[in-house]
């Protein structure tokens, strides 16, 4: 039906992105996906989103949505089937909590820790450790962060270790690994070997040579 | 009903974090024991309950800590969803466009405007200042479309009670008056933003703000001082 027409306007290497795709295929639903060119942001994207004129954006009925996080809610709270977030209000709190908490404390510290140079790097490198690990307080005991099944967290938080795979690859840098964060590893493992989670992953070599061009401009734009 | 007990508020009261739970709990009229923070040095129960961040507010229901104080106030809105107004729309899509301005206001508006205090320099201070104009000019848009929709003229962000975004925002307004007082500027005015000015008055003139929401002249004594340790300190 045109009324309920859903499009996604994205960028294939962008994990905000993903975690909407990841949603709407949770779900099920049915979307036109737009492929933006960031480098010559088109009117439609600057249109829809003013504020920030950045991707994704979720057009529902006419009406967009800006902010990764947001839009996830938005599709929980319309799509009923799969529920995302969890049912007591208690684990909402921390489900919220844990997404935020990456997008805010562990993304900076790991992009951190990739771009410096010498001992800032170090204590960088340090700090990122510290916020992934915290990470496991949220899995505690179980197989992902939604319980049994994927849920909220995982598809908000589960595109960072794979990055961090391919930048530790680029640069020769551990951050994570099965020893000083066996829950994180096995999580991550078994959350990536979902065909649905798979499916819409970008593909390795593709943004292996992507993360590298992005991080020169990184390393470039933070050298003294 | 919540025994008071049953519910603990961490906090301290110059915090607009803080100052958003409580607000959120007055909405629902849920009876709760206020513990004030002062932070030399944190205390146990802080570190305990916020390991990751030792920030407050923190909300301590049944002995369980909720942490951030947006997620409080949602946290607030689903457990006494049968008690007083809702705090979020009921439209999905509503919902979305309150939380994506709220987290504009902590995303970028609150940054912009905690950053003039320290601004290195007359041209930093100007641009910032700037910079919180123009939220506050983005905001006052958002105001309008939000409050006249299907025809109507709702006094807040939220209808004609307050709600999320009106919590997230009007929390707030006790410091950017002591940004203006302090910077000599007039961020609201009837002019550029009478919206928001007119929302101003109705929200910290509320019943569940009025008796909550701190003071501007201790505001502005509580930045006094803080500056005056930080220049010592430095």
């Amino acid at each position: 039906m045109d009324g309920d027409s859903v499009k996604l306007i994205g960028f294939w290497a962008s994990p905000p992105v993903l975690r909407v795709k990841w949603a709407l295929a949770l779900k099920g639903i049915e979307y036109q996906y737009v492929e933006e060119d960031l480098s010559n942001k088109s009117d439609m994207l600057l249109n829809y989103n003013p504020v920030y004129k950045k991707v994704p954006v979720l057009v529902h009925q006419g009406k967009p949505l800006a902010e990764s996080l947001l839009i996830l809610e938005y599709i929980d709270e319309t799509w009923k089937q799969n529920p995302l977030l969890p049912h007591s209000p208690y684990e909402r709190a921390h489900a919220r909590f844990w997404s935020k908490f990456v997008d805010d404390k562990c993304v900076p510290t790991v992009i951190a820790a990739f771009s410096k140079g010498g001992e800032e790097q170090q204590k960088a490198a340090e700090e990122a450790r510290e916020n992934l690990k915290m990470l496991e307080v949220g899995l505690e005991g179980k197989r992902f962060f939604g319980g049994d099944k994927i849920g909220f967290v995982d598809i908000a938080i589960g595109w960072l270790p794979y990055w961090i795979g391919i930048v530790e690859e680029i640069v020769g840098m551990n951050l994570i690994d099965a020893d000083s964060m066996p829950k994180l590893n096995s999580w991550f493992h078994a959350f990536l070997d979902i065909p649905i989670i798979k499916e819409c992953m970008p593909p390795h070599d593709k943004l292996l040579n992507h993360t590298k061009a992005f991080l020169q401009v990184l390393t470039s734009s933070s050298s003294p | 009903m919540a025994k008071k007990s049953e519910v603990k508020l961490l906090g301290a009261w110059p915090s607009p974090f803080v100052l958003r739970a409580r607000i959120a709990l007055n909405i629902k009229s849920v009876d709760y024991e206020f513990l004030e923070e002062n932070f030399q040095p944190k205390s146990q129960l802080l570190v305990q309950s916020n390991p990751v961040y030792k920030k407050i507010p923190v909300l301590i229901h049944q002995d369980k800590p909720i942490c951030e104080s947006l997620i409080i106030v949602q946290y607030v809105d689903d457990v006494w969803s049968s008690d007083g107004p809702s705090i979020l729309p009921a439209d999905p899509y509503d919902r979305a466009v309150a939380r994506f301005w709220a987290t504009y206001v902590d995303d970028k508006l609150f940054p912009a405007m905690k950053s003039i205090a320290g601004a290195k320099g007359e041209e930093e201070r100007k641009r910032l200042i700037k910079e919180v104009e123009e939220g506050l000019a983005l905001l006052e848009d958002a105001f309008n479309k939000i409050t006249t929709k299907g025809n109507n003229n709702y006094l807040f962000f939220g209808g004609d009670q307050i709600g999320y975004l009106d919590i997230a925002f009007g929390s707030l307004l006790g410091w950017l008056r002591v940004t203006e007082i302090s910077n000599g500027v007039k961020l609201f005015d009837q002019v550029k933003t009478p919206g928001l000015v007119n929302w101003a008055e109705s929200f910290s003139s509320h019943g569940a703000v009025k008796d909550v929401m701190p003071q501007t002249h201790n505001l502005l004594e509580f930045a006094k001082t803080l500056m005056t340790k930080m220049a010592h300190t430095n």
